[in-house]
Parts: structure tokens; sequence; C-alpha cells
């Protein structure tokens, strides 16, 4: 991959504010036309990225380049990359219209262009009858759209959107989700989408960058973070987790047995064929749907009582009180049927060593 | 000193007026001990002077009220008389007012001691204020408006008319007022106060003054409001003369002994502050033991100390404190004295055409 | 006595100051000053009902220059108020720290803790011949001989600027408070330069402010007394200064009752032409703020 068929290119950007180091020496490459997400808790450094990037801070170190050319000297205006903003900032004194066509005019485009490519940006995200309306009488999806379509006419390198769903209801949100996509598709430009929310940025991505405290935990795609997480942040963050604390009993190559704070002897891989050595501790995860319920308890595994359901159609899970008082979840299955587990229950647990992943505890002395 | 109070109403006051004084006229009458309330100008009513009376007379209070000719009339005319029990305009304010507004009431004056007053002011006063026969006031005390300069820079203004003089130009200042209506008219061999009687005529004499006045405004650094902006202009020297009250120049006088009161050739101003009830006075006793009580030499001493006029009472030059005395002294001659203008009663309908005047005059643009 | 009843009480007696205020204060007067204004002099204590002051008024061209006069001094006030007060109130809403904007609204409240009078004294001592800034100008040597800046337009002009400045300031701080950052940033984001950002957007957005602001400080301005009167020279009548002289030096009462409407009708016309030309209404304006 030349750099001509990236959009996007970060070379060990970082920036401060005072002693505080927002960004650390983060670099990445995003390829043409890709859905890319920036992944991490707040205050972990996403949005000066982002703001960097569109040129409302400077890096305090390190280049960013968009089609290859660095825009550290390009003012916010000149840099074709465009934003939508967490609260979306349409203007509220302009109608759809006139929103939309503020950047051509500043682009100092005729009349009759500004007017033709407003209403086939309109007609692109399925809303062409709204050009007339003022802002406070769209709901929230079309302000959305309208705020994606404000960006597009421009014919951006670079589409920023910064959390723009955080302020959606949890079913507009799920709708607004696969709409990006289709509109990523549709636009065939390259997205960097901010957001805090794991199933936001697994749903949508080509490519998603982990942040925490201001650095990249891991980039890759959705599948690769949430089955081959590179750290214990990774595969704490993205996806649920059931997470317990132990120690090495012993090591095979890189199947282990680690007995876990509680007693439990567990048999689990080490991640990134990482080299653990008996006696370090480490962190454990296992994700429930890799954890199998049955009924009765049996030798292998582990076995507790039925705590909990937490019925979620498809999405159901056990909470399960192992006999060392610790709370594992576990998806099942609830048909409603007689044959369903019920709270109270004795039940084992199994999962296969493969799935239950190692990492060096943070500070593995001893 | 009479000068007009430092604090000129806003705008939006004036509007209230009425409620207000209305509001003072309603309000109950005080407890046991009589009310005095007394409208008056800055510096008439000395603290001093205030407390001897009270110490006198305990069971009465004094209330002051400090305003201006216009304005006196203005407060009374809002109530038809009330809200006050004494009242100080000059001689020439009370025969228009009272025809127009019914705002005063007759004296009695069996009640006030005339003997102390000097004949001719009481004459003067009495024969300006005599409606049907009743007499509307008497007497307090006298002063004029003349000329002011400092005989240093500007040793030959001597005429109203000097301070249009080029000479002077940028140099000199007056009050845009009557007074400076009237004096310009004497300076042009005119007598205003005999063309009263001929209203066509004295608008032509206005008209003429007007365009001399007008004229004038090149030479005029600016028009004074108040004794305050002009006594600062004086003495920081910014203009050399100005036309002026005869006890703002005393006072500066004080200071800078180059300044002195010109009566003007053609003779100063006079006018006589008098006292008249109000119409709906309630404390008319109350008011009379006032008169009396200032007019008694030792009072009238603290007086004209205060305010550097000199009282209405015989011998009143020689109670005026040493100082002032001097002022006056290093002003008047006996020719002066005997060539003072005092203010005749306005006839109704002369302040609209004075008032249309000055307005002409300050709209125009000059200099 | 029930509940319902004790609330309605409440409420009567909450309301009760603001009836009186309007009824006693703003209502009454007017009508007096109404009825006033259209009664005709004819002789001593006789007067008839007519539109004889307004009449005058029309036929005087002093009068309706000087109110001509004030109108558009009034307006340039306004103005000058409005392009030096909009940068600070931008800077105080936007750019300032939390805690220092408190100060800078304190600094700008300093001018009305002292009364009108000692403020236009103020400038007296500083404007005058013999003042504090010709002392300077001296003392420099940037002039040879005192100079005068008092009793002028401009000597008016600055005054009146001064007094009105914080009633600009704090409508347009609290509206471009409102505004949200993000705003501005779309608009660069999406191309548009400085200029661009202030016209299109930063002021479109400020403008309910900027009109009431406008209108607060036009209003104060037209309806002002002292400062004109006391720093004005010469020539400079203003409006106010005529109907002072009606009602206190002329006793005509009737006809500065009249020049009162008159001014109240004018200023009533420009702020409504101002509204249409904004494209705003009462109610998004002054009422918001």
């Amino acid at each position: 991959m030349g750099p001509d068929d990236l959009d996007l290119q970060c070379l060990g950007v970082s920036k401060s504010f005072g002693s505080v180091k927002a960004v650390q020496d983060i670099s990445l490459d995003i390829a043409s036309g890709s859905f890319f997400s920036i992944l991490g808790p707040s205050g972990c450094g996403k949005t000066t990225l982002m703001r960097m990037i569109a040129g409302f801070e400077e890096p305090s170190a390190g280049d960013i380049r968009i089609k290859g050319r660095s825009v550290l000297e390009v003012p916010p205006n000149r840099r074709n990359v465009k934003m939508v903003f967490q609260h979306l900032a349409l203007f509220p004194m302009m109608n759809v219209y006139e929103n939309i066509a503020y950047g051509l005019r500043c682009q100092r485009m005729g009349k009759e262009e500004i007017r033709r490519k407003v209403h086939d940006v309109l007609d692109r995200i399925a809303l062409p009858d709204v050009a007339g309306r003022e802002i406070h009488q769209l709901s929230g999806g079309q302000k959305q759209r309208i705020a994606i379509a404000r960006c597009m006419v421009l014919d951006p390198d670079v589409l920023l959107l910064d959390e723009p769903l955080g302020a959606l209801d949890l079913k507009l949100r799920e709708a607004m989700k696969i709409e990006l996509k289709l509109l990523q598709h549709q636009f065939n430009t390259t997205f960097v989408y901010i957001t805090h929310d794991q199933s936001e940025a697994l749903v949508m991505s080509d490519r998603v960058a982990v942040m925490n405290n201001g650095r990249f935990e891991q980039v890759g795609a959705p599948q690769e973070l949430y089955h081959r997480p590179a750290t214990a942040f990774v595969a704490g963050f993205v996806g649920d987790s059931n997470r317990w604390s132990g120690r090495v009993q012993s090591v095979d190559g890189a199947a282990l047995e680690v007995a876990t704070e509680g007693g439990l002897p567990v048999k689990c891989t080490a991640a990134n064929d990482g080299t653990l050595a008996k006696g370090d501790r480490v962190e454990l995860f296992v994700r429930p749907e890799f954890i199998s319920i049955d009924r009765g308890s049996q030798t292998s595994g582990l076995s507790g009582i039925v705590d909990s359901l937490l019925f979620n159609g498809a999405n159901s899970r056990a909470l399960v009180r192992t006999d060392s008082e610790e709370l594992v979840e576990a998806d099942i299955t609830l048909t409603g049927g007689t044959d369903d587990i019920r709270p109270g229950e004795r039940v084992s647990l199994t999962w296969a060593p493969e799935n239950a992943l190692c990492f060096a505890a943070a500070g593995k002395a001893a | 000193m009479r000068k007009k109070p430092a604090c000129i109403p806003s705008f939006p006051t004036l509007t209230a007026i009425a409620l207000v004084t209305a509001g003072i006229a309603l309000a109950p009458g005080g407890a046991q001990a009589e009310t005095l309330r007394l409208l008056t100008w800055g510096s008439y009513a000395p603290e001093a002077l205030i407390q001897k009376f009270e110490e006198k007379y305990p069971d009465i209070d004094v209330e002051v009220t400090f305003s201006n000719n216009e304005e006196m009339i203005a407060k009374l005319r809002a109530t038809g008389g009330a809200g006050f029990d004494l009242a100080q305009p000059s001689h020439d304010r009370i025969y228009a007012a009272q025809l127009e507004y019914d705002i005063y009431k007759p004296l009695d004056l069996s009640k006030i001691d005339t003997s102390v007053m000097e004949p001719s002011l009481l004459d003067g006063v009495k024969a300006n204020t005599t409606i049907e026969g009743e007499v509307y006031a008497v007497p307090h005390q006298w002063g004029t408006s003349g000329l002011m300069a400092d005989k240093t820079k500007a040793p030959n203004l001597k005429s109203w008319a000097d301070l249009c003089d080029p000479e002077y130009k940028g140099r000199t200042s007056m009050r845009l007022k009557r007074t400076i209506l009237l004096g310009t008219a004497f300076a042009m061999g005119e007598n205003p106060f005999e063309a009263y009687s001929d209203l066509e005529k004295y608008q032509q004499i206005l008209d003429q003054v007007a365009e001399k006045l007008i004229e004038c405004k090149g030479n005029i650094k600016a028009y004074w409001n108040a004794g305050d902006d002009l006594a600062a202009m004086m003495l920081s020297g910014e203009i050399v003369g100005s036309e002026t009250w005869d006890s703002t120049a005393y006072k500066l006088y004080n200071e800078n002994q180059n300044i002195v009161f010109v009566p003007p050739e053609t003779g100063a101003l006079a006018w006589i502050d008098t006292f008249a009830l109000p119409a709906k006075g309630k404390a008319d006793d109350a008011a009379y033991k006032w008169i009396n009580f200032v007019l008694q030499p030792e009072n009238v001493k603290m007086m004209s100390a205060s305010t550097g006029a000199i009282a209405a009472v015989k011998g009143g030059k020689d109670l005026l404190p040493d100082d002032k005395k001097a002022a006056v002294n290093a002003a008047f001659t006996e020719e002066d004295i005997a060539n003072l203008k005092f203010f005749a009663n306005i006839p109704p309908g002369v302040e609209d055409m004075e008032g249309r005047t000055l307005e002409k005059i300050k709209a125009a643009t000059g200099g | 006595m029930n509940r319902r009843d004790a609330r309605r009480l409440a409420l009567i007696l909450l309301f009760m100051p603001f009836a009186l205020w309007i009824a006693l204060l703003i209502l009454l007067p007017h009508i007096g000053m109404g009825v006033l204004s259209l009664r005709e002099k004819v002789g001593p204590r006789q007067y008839e009902f007519g539109f004889g002051n307004y009449i005058d008024f029309a036929q005087e061209p002093i009068y309706w220059n000087t109110l001509l006069r004030t109108g558009s001094m009034s307006l340039l006030v306004t103005a000058l108020a409005l392009i030096i007060g909009f940068p600070i109130a931008y800077y105080i809403a936007k750019i300032a720290g939390r805690r220092s904007r408190g100060a800078l609204f304190l600094l700008c409240l300093v001018p009305l803790w002292v009364s009108d009078l000692i403020r236009a004294y103020g400038w007296i001592l500083l404007l005058r011949e013999t003042g504090i800034i010709s002392g300077a100008l001296q003392y420099v040597g940037l002039v040879s001989q005192p100079v005068e800046m008092l009793y002028n337009d401009a000597a008016v002009i600055v005054g009146l600027v001064y007094t009105v400045m914080l009633f600009m300031i704090v409508p347009l701080t609290s509206t471009l408070d409102g505004m949200d950052d993000a705003m501005i940033e779309a608009g660069y984001n999406l191309g548009g330069n400085g200029f661009t950002v202030l016209r299109r957007i930063i002021i479109p957005y400020a403008m309910p402010g900027i009109v009431s602001g406008c209108i607060i400080v036009f209003m104060l301005t037209a309806g002002s007394y002292l400062t004109p009167v006391l720093l004005g020279g010469k020539n400079s009548s203003w409006f106010t200064e005529t109907i002072y002289e009606q009602f206190i030096t002329r006793y005509n009462w009737e006809a500065g009752a009249a020049f009162g409407f008159l001014l109240l009708a004018f200023t009533s016309l420009v702020v409504w032409l101002g509204l249409r030309l904004s494209g705003q209404s009462l109610t998004s304006t002054v009422a918001r703020s």
C-alpha cells in the first residue's frame, strides 16, 4: 500500500497541554474509502487527535498527511477534511438548503451549480423535500443526515465524525449505525469515526483503533480486536468478558494453567504467543458466549448455582455464582419452554482453553 | 450665594414630578410639632440659622427644598400651591404666575415686621406683586446679574456687548437664559422692560437680539449651566469674561483678586428674592415667624455670609461679611447702584417669546 | 378560606407590585401627559382641546431639526457602542476563561456605580482645555497650546458611548455565550475564512442580542439628558433639553407633554424600522435576553 492509496496518515503525532500529555506518539494509516473508527473511553485523547486532524489544534510533534501531503501549515478552512460535530453544530439561523450551501458558497461556486449540488446530495441522503425546512423542524435522524450531507457536498478527502450518535435514543442509534455504514459505501469516502461505544465501532468499521491514555493499544479489523485482543485493556474494553486475576501454575508452549485468586484451576492460552513463566501474575478473560452451561456438576471446569437470569431475547445471559463465590456471566438460550435453566439450579461451566486468554498483569513483578 | 442647584433633574424625573409632589402633599402633616416646609434657593437656609430658629421655636421643624425660580413655580403648579409653606421666588416671578396658575395666597402684612425693610425695595416689590389690592410678596435679599472679568486679561470688558468683542474670541461665556437677552437689548440702546407693554415691539427687539447673539456664538467658548462650571472656566483661565451672578463673582474674588464683578455700562440687572406663601401652605404662622426671624440684623449677617447677597433691610450692605463687602466695594460705585435696572414683572406670553428666541439661538449653527 | 383561594391570593399579591408599578408609574402619567398634550392654551387659565401643540412642532423647524439631530446622533452612538462592544462581548463570552469572565463583567459595571452627574464631570475634567488630556498632550509635546476637547458633539458622543456600553455588552455576551463553540469551528471546517464565519455565522447567531442591545442603547441615548447638556457645546441641542425647557422655563407643560410623546413616537418608529430591517421581533430580542 503506497502513500497514494492512503487518505490520511498520522506520523508520530503527540500533543501536550501543559504537563498533560493528551496524545502520545500516534501513527496511523487510513486507506482510501475505508471506515475507520477510533474507540476509547472518554478522556483517552481521541477527540484531541481528531481536532488535530481537522486543524483546530496543532500537534506538539509529528506530522499529519492528507493524500500524502503534510497539512500542518494548512489552516482548518483550507483542509479538505470535513467534520460532523458531536452535537452536529447545524446553523440554527439558516434553513436546510442554506446549511448545505454554506460550504459551497465559501468556495464561491455559481448559484446554479450550488442548487444542483444541494439537491443532488439531498437526494442521495433520501431527504429530497426538506430543503426549505428550518433546522428545528427536523427529527434527530434527519438532522444527522443533513450534518453529513453538509460535509459530503464538499467532496472531502476524509470525513471526521465525533460521536454523532451520542445524543440519539437507542432505537434510532441502532438504525443510524446501519445507515451510516450505507452512506459511507454510497459516498465511498474515508470516514474516521470517534466513539466510546464499542458496538458502534465494531458494527460499522473496516478497521478500529483502540485508544487508551493517549496511545493506540491495538489497530485492526473488528473481528481481530474481538478475538485476538493484543492487550488486557482491549480484551476488557471490546465486547463483554468475564475477568479474573490469577497466577500461572504451569506452562506448555502457549497453553497455560492458571489458578485464579479464588483458587480455581483454569486452562487457558497466552495471548499474542506471549512469553509467560510459571508464577507470573496474569489477567484472564473469557467471553460469555464461549462458556457453555450444563445441568449438574461435572469433573472438569467450574460448577456453581444459577443466581439470576438476564433475559434479552437472543442475547440472554445467566449469572452463575461459583463455589468460590465469584460471579460468572454465560450466554444461554431461553426458549420459554420447560427445559430452560432456572435460578437456583446447580450447573457446571465449561469452555475451550483456546477461548480463555491470558495477559501479563500490569506490574507483573513476583 | 445664589445659584442653580448643582443637581439638574434628569428627564424621567420630570414626568414624575406631578406624582411625587402630589405624594408629598397627601402625606399626613407631621405630629404635634409644626413643620415649616421651605422652598428656596441653595444656600438660602444655612444649617446654623435653622438650628437657631428651631431653638427659639422648639415646636417648629424646618424642612428645606432647594430649587430655582423655574422649578419653584413648576413644583407649586403641579400641586396647585400645596406641599410647601413658604417660597422664595424672585419679585418678577409672582404676578404672572399668580394670574396664570393661582399658586400663592395674599400676605397678612400686619404679621410681618416691615419696618426693618429698606423702604424703596419694599415698595418696589409691593408694587410688582399687588393683585386686586392684595400684596403677595415682600423682599428678602437682592443681588444683580452683570459681567465678570479678569482685570489683567480683559481690562476693557465694560458692556454686555463686549462679550462678543472679537478681542476675546473663544474666551467669553454666558448663560443662555433671559438675562443675556435683556442685557443685550440694553446694550443695543433699547429698554426691554418698557417694551413689555407692547409685545410687538418687544418681539422686534428680541429678533434683533437673537441676530446679535447668533453672530456672537463664534465668540463664545461655551454656555454655562450652573455656577460651578462658570467658576471652573473662570478660575482655570479658560475664559476671561462672562455674564454672571454677582454672588458667583464675589466668591471668585476671594480666590483671585483679579476677578471682579463688573456692572455693565447700561446698568446691572437687579433681582429681589421675596417671601411668598404658597396657596395651600399649612403653616402660615411658622412662615411669618421665619420671615421676621431672618430679617433680624444678627441673623441677616449669617444669611448674607451664606448667600453672598445683600439683605433687603435698612443698611443691608453693612451687614455683609467683610470679604463680601470688599468684593462689593470693588465692584460697585454709587453711580452703579443708582443705575441698577430692576427686573420688571413678566407679563403673560413673554416667557414664551423669550423661550423661542433662546431656542433659535441655541439651534443656530454659528461658530 | 380554602387552599385554592389562598393560592390565588398569593398570586395576586405577587403580581401586585408589578401591576401597581405599571399602572401608577407608567400608565397613569402617560395618560395624564396624553391629555395634557392635547390641551391648547388660549388665555390665562383657559384651555381648549386640540392638536395645536403638535401642529406647533410640525411648523417649527427648530424642533424637528433638534429631534432629527437627536435621533441621528443616537444612531451613531448606538453604532459605535455596537462596534466597540461586540469584540468585548465576544472576548468575554468566547475567549476569556470562566474565572476572568466575572471580573471583566464587573469592570464593565464599574461606570454605573457612580451617578450620571459624576461621570459627566469626570469627562469634563479629562477633556477641558485645562484638563488632564490637554495637559498630558502638552507635556509630551504633541501640541504646543492647550486644546479644547469639551463642548462639542464628539464629547457628547464619547460620553454617551461610555455610559451605555454596558447595556450593549450584556445582551451580546449572553447570546454569544449560548452559542456552541462547535458552530464557529464548523464554520471554519466547511471552508469559511474568519470574515465569512463572522458575517455568516457569528453575527446572524448573535442578531437577537445585537438588536436588543441596540434597542436598549438607542432608547437610553435618545432619552438621556445630563450628558448632552453638560458635555455639549453651543450648538448641540438635544431633544430632551427642549422638553425640559418647555416644562420648566417656559411653563408650557402642554407643549412639553406633546414633545414627550413625539420623542416616544419617534424612538418607537426607529426601533420598529430596525426590527423590520433586521428581520427580528421584540419577543425574539429584548424579551429573550
